[in-house]
């Protein structure tokens, strides 16, 4: 298979490349989303362990 | 077991433990999740029928066996917090919910782009698609009644319900195809006796979603620790951790 085979997907390549884009975006938001709240919610608690007295 | 059980349900523990599993199951989905993308794409062979088209599978299938799969998991943990009043297990459950979600949402649309070629429709409402469609208002369902509650532990209970009485959604997605004349074809892999798909077509397939499995297994880490942080604000444990 030829490189220029391989881009056109037998015709296909409308169909097949945006649902694997797609998934790669699915796949790479929740990667990031996941981090950024665990990250998030590491740095508010050693907010409040460095503030006590802010917050509950 | 029990004592894992317990074990588990400490959040300290839980929050070490999940923050050791994270990287393993990370970088073993990332390396099947690659291989199975290059096997897919390059090495299976083009089907006789639907040409390379048929690679759209190789995303669409194990996305929604996921969809299915993490709400099965939500539902379990969910259960697991109402019967044993575990507060972890209402955080996992809390914690499987957008990421269900987005792979519910992911099937649907693939699925659509790859209707569009094979049927000539993006979209038919019959048993498949609109179970499917079904199961992503219930993700979503459940998340707004979580988020309308102010007390946390009702936000748990009131959630619990919702997503166990919505499990009977799943046999209904799974057996949608057989019970109703629809579009979808049958199931191919999950058979009884042996898989109605050829062996070269098969391994990518089963390599994709042992990846997706390993990559749900590393989000639900890092969204469960990010849980136990925001539920035991107050804990003298976090200290240490």
């Amino acid at each position: 298979m030829s490189l220029q085979d391989f881009f056109e997907m037998g015709g296909y390549a409308a169909y097949v490349w945006p649902c694997y884009a797609l998934t790669a975006i699915v796949l790479c938001w929740n990667a990031w989303a996941a981090r950024r709240s665990e990250v998030a919610e590491q740095l508010a608690a050693r907010r409040r362990m460095d503030h006590p007295s802010e917050g509950r | 077991m029990w004592t894992w059980f317990h074990k588990f349900g400490s959040p300290p523990h839980a929050y070490r433990l999940l923050g050791k599993l994270a990287p393993w199951f990370g970088w073993t989905s990332l390396a099947l999740i690659l291989l199975a993308t290059w096997w897919g794409l390059v090495k299976a062979p083009a089907d006789y029928q639907q040409g390379d088209g048929f690679r759209i599978l190789y995303v669409h299938a194990p996305s929604a066996w996921m969809s299915m799969f993490i709400y099965v998991v939500m539902a379990i943990a969910a259960a697991i917090g109402l019967i044993w009043r575990m507060k972890i297990a209402h955080a996992a459950s809390a914690a499987c919910a957008p990421v269900g979600a987005s792979f519910t949402l992911l099937a649907l649309v693939t699925g659509a782009i790859w209707g569009k070629p094979m049927w000539g429709t993006w979209w038919v409402w019959d048993a498949r698609l609109t179970s499917e469609l079904i199961l992503l208002f219930l993700y979503l369902g459940y998340m707004a009644l979580r988020s309308s509650f102010d007390d946390p532990q009702r936000a748990d209970r009131a959630a619990a319900v919702l997503a166990i009485v919505g499990v009977i959604n799943i046999p209904i997605i799974h057996y949608s195809v057989e019970w109703w004349t629809t579009l979808h074809q049958p199931a191919s892999v999950t058979k009884m006796s042996r898989p109605t798909i050829a062996l070269p077509m098969l391994i990518p397939l089963f390599l994709m979603i042992i990846g997706f499995q390993l990559y749900f297994g590393w989000v639900l880490c890092r969204r469960l620790r990010g849980e136990i942080l925001r539920r035991e604000r107050n804990a003298s444990w976090l200290k240490e951790a």
